[in-house]
């Protein structure tokens, strides 16, 4: 029953989302439009698509125990190798496909190599170091390949028919969706094999295992390679789903704001992470049409000036959540377990 | 010859703003264990309290830049000093989550600023005299460069003072080499905690003005880029150390300057991310062991 339940539910939740284009349902305050409007999908898409890169995140932090401040470097990475490849080379849809899964094995192993010789807050700056040396190459824009500041708009004529055009919005929306599915049961089988107990026990105490005679090294830099190609997959996505790269995914900035998805979902489970990164886009999106509203803007300033800046309302609430809720929502079902197991056993007190 | 004197002094004078933001994270790091990612708003912080205060009292363009810049140091040390006690304390032992209240800080107060202020940079009105040069070797350096490289000098000197001759900076010195030791002898550490984040948050504050002076304005995202280079800094220096914070600062201020001068624009910046990669392969642990001196 359990058994049948754990592999039910996700199934239902993943069939649900695939019929969202057929439907035409009016969410009032969250969304914009009915579900099948190409803007209200392609806000999905996105929020699916940031589902399934906030859980690669989460194999990195949640579950090797690796706090990485680069994870936004291999985002980029195959949003610009693809679009440096199709646009700027016109190369065809395969050899480009090639070039990414070198790339996307390549560049994580040499950097995964470096900066695993260090530990914890170390590894932590030097994979910010690298990210940011990700930032400068795309700001200054070698042979014209990047496009600096401007981002390169994307050549469509090698991408197939069925993802392009606004039309398609919903084929796109399904990409993404196939993208997080696979994310999860790529993570769910790694988590479960022998390596993934490693990763766990490398987490919990890293020590340990090199006493118990196993080297973490190789381990660990399984895990970045591995949460490394996810997220380049992702890059690709994104770069189909906004049509053009743009070097916003390239900053600090966004690596944070996966930091933020996988806590406010809770790190170390799959469905928190995958809620919370759903969850931040959703937020981040219509915050931001929230901040251009009239009832926003005719608030005096004390109010207007921080509602109208969606970071700020996101900065505010993860560190109110770090306060208040450590394990993140993933953790609200326990946690209220616990505060009515707690509170049942008072009556009886006072009845004895 | 005149452009590589003119390239060191520039180098220097980056240098100098990293070091004053690097030592104080390197500090903070070096005896609580805290990453403090907030270190950059409280860059931005300072830049835009020194740019405001500037503004308000008016009158001469040195006047401005000094009142201000002094206010502006206090209001970084204030902000600091509020950010350890109502966020950081709490979370005392749990070193993930204080990095990640950091992190939310560092996003909610640059975007406030940037909500208060704008996107757009602010210019920095500086006195004539800086914008003169003083010829060295042959080279015309400006004058704000000497400003910048004094001034990181002093602080230098005066923190290995603070750190060596008072008491505050025995305590500080024993806490990074073993804090449960210190606190076992019945010194309370925490009281040195709020003081080495204050300290950190007024230099943090200074690199936001100087930064003002060195790139005549300032801008909401001025914190974030600095504070990057500032934990390459760190790392290279190796933590909770000063003598090696502020040889690794002029290290990187120097091969940016050349790099980006010999090679090309943006070069810098990755040589120094190389660096930082070379020096992690050769000693993990940074140029310095991990002694507060």
């Amino acid at each position: 029953m359990r058994r049948a339940l754990q592999i039910g539910i996700p199934v239902a939740v993943v069939v649900l989302l695939a019929l969202v284009p057929k439907l035409s349902i009016d969410i009032p305050v969250v969304l914009n439009g009915p579900l099948d409007n190409p803007g209200t999908l392609q806000l999905l898409a996105l929020c699916l698509l940031f589902a399934g890169v906030a859980l690669t995140y989460d194999l990195l932090f949640g579950f090797t125990g690796l706090l990485s401040f680069g994870h936004a470097l291999y985002v980029a990475l195959g949003v610009y190798v693809t679009a440096i490849a199709l646009t700027r080379w016109e190369w065809g849809l395969w050899p480009t496909l090639g070039l990414l899964v070198a790339v996307g094995i390549a560049v994580p192993l040499v950097l995964g190599a470096v900066s695993l010789r260090v530990g914890g807050i170390a590894f932590a700056m030097v994979t910010l170091a690298f990210a940011q040396a990700g930032t400068v190459l795309v700001q200054k824009n070698p042979y014209g390949w990047t496009g600096g500041e401007e981002g390169i708009g994307l050549n469509f004529d090698e991408i197939p028919d069925a993802f392009v055009g606004v039309l398609n919005t919903k084929n796109l929306y399904w990409l993404a969706l196939g993208y997080a599915v696979l994310v999860f049961v790529v993570v769910r089988l790694a988590v479960g094999s022998s390596a993934g107990h490693v990763w766990r026990a490398v987490r919990e105490n890293e020590p340990r295992v090199e006493v118990l005679g196993l080297n973490p090294y190789p381990f660990k830099l399984i895990a970045f390679v591995l949460a490394s190609f996810l997220a380049l997959l992702g890059g690709v996505v994104w770069l189909l789903l906004i049509g053009g790269a743009t070097p916003e995914v390239t900053t600090a900035n966004f690596t944070l704001a996966l930091l933020v998805m996988v806590v406010l979902g809770g790190a170390g489970t799959r469905y928190g992470a995958m809620l919370g990164g759903f969850l931040y886009t959703l937020l981040d999106q219509r915050l931001g049409s929230l901040a251009g509203s009239s009832e926003v803007q005719d608030l005096p300033d004390v109010l207007r000036v921080p509602l109208s800046e969606p970071l700020f309302l996101l900065g505010a609430l993860f560190v109110a959540l770090v306060f208040f809720i450590p394990g993140g929502l993933a953790s609200l079902p326990t946690r209220l377990r616990g505060l009515r197991a707690k509170r049942e056993p008072l009556p009886e007190k006072a009845a004895a | 010859m005149s452009t590589f004197v003119l390239l060191t002094i520039t180098g220097l004078g980056l240098g100098a703003m990293y070091f004053l933001v690097a030592s104080g994270l390197s500090l903070i790091y070096g005896l609580m264990g805290v990453l403090n990612f907030a270190h950059g708003a409280l860059i931005t912080v300072g830049a835009y309290a020194a740019w405001w205060f500037g503004e308000q009292i008016g009158g001469g363009y040195g006047t401005r830049l000094l009142v201000g810049g002094a206010l502006g140091m206090v209001a970084g040390a204030i902000v600091a000093a509020l950010i350890e006690l109502v966020f950081i304390r709490p979370l005392y032992r749990r070193p993930i989550e204080q990095v990640l209240v950091t992190v939310g800080l560092a996003l909610a107060i640059g975007a406030l600023v940037q909500g208060i202020w704008g996107h757009d940079p602010k210019p920095i009105l500086l006195p004539d005299w800086m914008f003169d040069t003083t010829t060295i070797l042959g080279a015309n350096v400006p004058n704000d460069r000497f400003v910048e490289i004094g001034i990181a000098a002093a602080v230098l000197v005066g923190l290995v003072a603070f750190l060596r001759y008072t008491r505050f900076g025995l305590v500080i010195r024993a806490g990074v080499e073993n804090r449960g030791m210190v606190t076992a002898l019945g010194i309370d550490v925490r009281r040195a905690f709020t003081i080495v984040f204050a300290l950190g948050g007024a230099l943090a504050a200074l690199a936001g003005v100087l930064s003002g002076v060195y790139f005549s304005s300032i801008d909401p995202a001025r914190g974030t880029s600095l504070l990057i280079f500032a934990f390459i800094v760190v790392v290279i220096g190796g933590f909770g150390s000063i003598g090696g914070t502020a040889v690794a600062a002029v290290a990187v201020g120097l091969i940016q300057q050349y790099a980006n001068y010999w090679a090309s624009a943006g070069t810098g910046d990755l040589a120094v991310v190389l660096l930082l990669a070379a020096v992690l392969l050769v000693r993990p642990g940074g140029l310095a062991p991990k002694v507060a001196h």
